[in-house]
């Protein structure tokens, strides 16, 4: 029997999908955050957290700070040379599937901090899958990332290989 | 001349000397460096504000050597500044360890930037650069953009093991834990090794420099209102208290003074940060106890603050609000509303949390007797602000030396008695009140006019003179390309921020862009007692205890 088939017979009481946009759905509607939060962007990841921009709107609201309950990473804020294998061994330590938003400028690309103690951007250690703009980003825009993620993960499913090749400057 | 210098410069025969107001620069021989420095602590200059160094190699006229020790000292009480300065030959001072707690961290910090080796100092390792890091950043010779990875965090074992020598610890048996930086209350940026028996902490060492961006660096190698918005990102909890704090120095450095009505609109929007920074502080603070819903109550009224300045300024967080001789604007039309609506919200937030926790048995529990500092021990660390007075000490600048008319307004100056995270947190909560009070009597007084000094070298043109003319065209292009020009003098100025004395040192060279910028920054000097006061508590109290002093890794780590 079909798919259809199957739909038919049982009528409103089951609904019928394929796994993987089950597993995809569920993902989406439970990411939990953990907030690297060094800077100036993690007190703005506190207004997204509070009650006028609200994560748990979108189901993301559970922060973890231990990298081993979560499956997304926030990072907000700078990120120095000192920093960055702090930075990897927390990625390191989360188990698949992750994601990694590297919120505000900092993150992004060092900033306006182009200087001798500032890594150039998080993407130099670890993979990013979003980045946000803003120094420090709006709380909306933090959550447009998040969203995107969302979109992401509902339509093109999550591909545990698309950062293979990435090769970070302190990987061995 | 005020008398406290009397006996100083009868004994002290410095090679200069000048002299403003309160406050005596002196330079000296290196040689006589130390006794010097020990003499003016038992002379009644006890409390040290900051201690750098300055690279000559670059300046316009070569000095005598290429580096010179500077050493910033206040009196008893804390009305007078005296600056000592010495040229140094072969790199090498003796450390004034001994003398103050807080000369410790600042030595370090001085080694680190500046290769400046201190003789008797008990760890003279970097603080604020990685273990890995080669060179001295602030060398005028160390290019700015050559950064440096880090591969792997130490151990800190080395400076563990010094404690346990220190403790007779040595051959007990421990379990150390390692506490951040990323760790839940470790806020991000801090790191504490501890040595366990049970969960009662035996020793203690604390690691910083994870958000160390190189404000200083950054800062030479850019105009003097270039640097407003780095300003902003030292303490970002209330970035407009940075601002003032740093065009005030550089209004003082060049003698002008901005209109009355521009003091007014500064010292309302300095006591709006102290407020917001506040209520950054008990959020977090009783997160870490575990009262999560003040979190809820606290900082939702922080977003009627950001409503206001985003109306202000366009940015919530980060404002750049301020202007050497002035500020971008003017306040915008209704603003009154806004600031009911907030002080309306913020009484009401810090009501409710307090009918929380006021009375609360396991609150009183956790915070009452924990993570004391003695007002002897707090001074010698260099410790300033609502940390310092919570210990019942008045340090209170606003108050002992007023400026922008803080001397008209009628405000209490809280203080605690005992030192420990009850009083740091109830002082906070009090001088909320006391800052509520002061924008409400700015707000009855305020004063029409101009809100900009009138000088064409400082400020920038209109628009429309721009648009309109050849000399407006030039006057602004000069301003944006060149920057302010600033007589040489070395001067350091300082406000009562939240967290304490913010000062900056500045060396100007004549040029647009500073010749060098040290920030005395308070969380720098607080963080330094961590391992002393934490020690023989538990494990839970130093959670608290951190989060009590409220260490904002902008500023500490610069
Ligand atoms: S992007 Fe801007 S706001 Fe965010 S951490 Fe960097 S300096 Fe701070």
């Amino acid at each position: 029997m079909d798919i259809k088939g199957a739909t038919n017979l049982l009528g409103n009481e089951v609904i019928t999908t394929k796994l993987d946009e089950a597993v995809g759905w569920a993902r989406e509607s439970s990411l939990w955050p953990m907030v690297f939060g060094t800077a100036c962007c993690a007190i703005e990841f506190m207004s997204v957290a509070a009650s006028k921009y609200d994560i748990s709107r979108f189901g993301a609201e559970v922060v973890r700070f231990s990298p081993r309950q979560a499956d997304l990473m926030i990072v907000a804020g700078t990120i120095t040379y000192k920093q960055a294998p702090i930075l990897k061994q927390i990625y390191d330590q989360m188990s698949e599937p992750k994601w990694v938003v590297s919120m505000g400028a900092c993150a992004s690309s060092g900033g306006f901090y182009d200087n001798y103690t500032t890594m150039q951007g998080i993407d130099e250690v670890i993979p990013v899958d979003v980045y946000v703009g803003g120094c420090p980003p709006r709380p909306e825009a933090l959550i447009d990332a998040l969203l995107l993620l969302q979109k992401d993960l509902r339509e093109k499913k999550y591909n545990p290989n698309r950062h293979a090749n990435f090769k970070g400057a302190l990987d061995a | 001349m005020p008398n406290i210098f009397t006996p100083l410069l009868a004994r002290i025969s410095p090679l200069k000397q000048t002299l403003s107001e309160d406050d005596l620069s002196i330079e000296v021989d290196a040689k006589n460096l130390f006794n010097n420095i020990e003499f003016a602590a038992s002379a009644g200059f006890d409390y040290l504000v900051d201690i750098t160094a300055v690279d000559y190699l670059s300046y316009p006229k070569t000095p005598v050597a290429r580096y010179a020790m500077v050493y910033i000292l206040r009196s008893t009480d804390f009305k007078s500044l005296l600056t000592i300065k010495s040229f140094i030959i072969n790199e090498e001072v003796e450390s004034i360890t001994q003398l103050f707690k807080a000369a410790n961290w600042l030595e370090r910090e001085v080694y680190d930037q500046y290769g400046i080796k201190f003789t008797n100092h008990p760890n003279l390792k970097r603080v604020l650069n990685h273990h890995e890091f080669v060179g001295h950043p602030l060398r005028k010779d160390y290019i700015i953009t050559n950064g440096q990875h880090c591969s792997i965090a130490e151990s800190l074992m080395d400076e563990m093991d010094v404690q346990l020598e220190k403790h007779n610890l040595k051959d007990e048996e421990h379990m150390f834990l390692n506490l951040g930086p990323s760790h839940p209350a470790s806020h991000g940026t801090i790191r504490t090794l501890v040595a366990l028996d049970g969960e009662r902490i035996k020793a203690a060492v604390t690691e910083i420099g994870y958000l160390h961006r190189g404000f200083e660096k950054s800062a030479e190698h850019h105009t003097y209102s270039q640097v407003i918005p780095y300003t902003d990102r030292l303490n970002y909890c209330s970035a407009v208290m940075n601002n003032v704090g740093y065009v005030k120095t550089l209004e003082e450095m060049l003698g002008v003074h901005v209109p009355k009505r521009a003091e007014q609109i500064r010292v309302m929007l300095m006591e709006l940060s102290r407020i917001m920074d506040h209520l950054v502080f008990l959020a977090a603070q009783l997160v870490d106890m575990g009262a999560l819903t003040n979190y809820w109550y606290l900082y939702n009224p922080r977003e009627d603050v950001y409503n206001f300045l985003s109306k202000l300024s366009g940015a919530r967080l980060t404002n750049s609000y301020m202007r050497i001789g002035g500020m971008s604007h003017d306040l915008y039309d209704g603003y009154e509303e806004d600031l009911q609506t907030i002080i309306t919200n913020v009484q009401k937030g810090c009501a409710d949390a307090l009918a929380l926790i006021k009375h609360n048995r396991i609150f009183h529990d956790r915070a009452k007797d924990v993570g004391i500092i003695s007002a002897k021990d707090a001074l010698s660390y260099g410790w300033s602000g609502p940390n310092l007075r919570a210990c019942g000490v008045n340090s209170d600048m606003r108050y002992l030396k007023p400026y922008y008319g803080y001397d008209e307004l009628d405000f209490d100056v809280v203080l605690g008695s005992h030192g420990d995270v009850y009083d740091r947190i109830m002082v906070r909560f009090e001088e909320i009140e006391q800052s509520i009070k002061i924008v409400k009597q700015i707000q009855a007084t305020l004063i029409d006019g101009e809100i900009n000094i009138a000088d064409r070298s400082i400020i920038l043109p209109q628009k429309k003179e721009v648009y309109t003319s050849i000399e407006g065209v030039m006057n602004q292009f000069k301003l944006t390309f060149e920057g302010i020009k600033v007589k040489p003098q070395e001067y350091y100025g300082s406000i009562e921020a939240v967290n304490g004395e913010l000062g900056f040192y500045v060396v100007s060279d004549g040029s647009g862009t500073p010749y060098k910028m040290k920030v005395r920054a308070p969380s720098f000097l607080h963080i330094a007692a961590l391992p002393e006061i934490i020690q023989e508590y538990q494990l839970a109290d130093a959670v608290i205890t951190l989060a009590s002093l409220n260490i904002i890794a902008g500023e500490m780590d610069r």
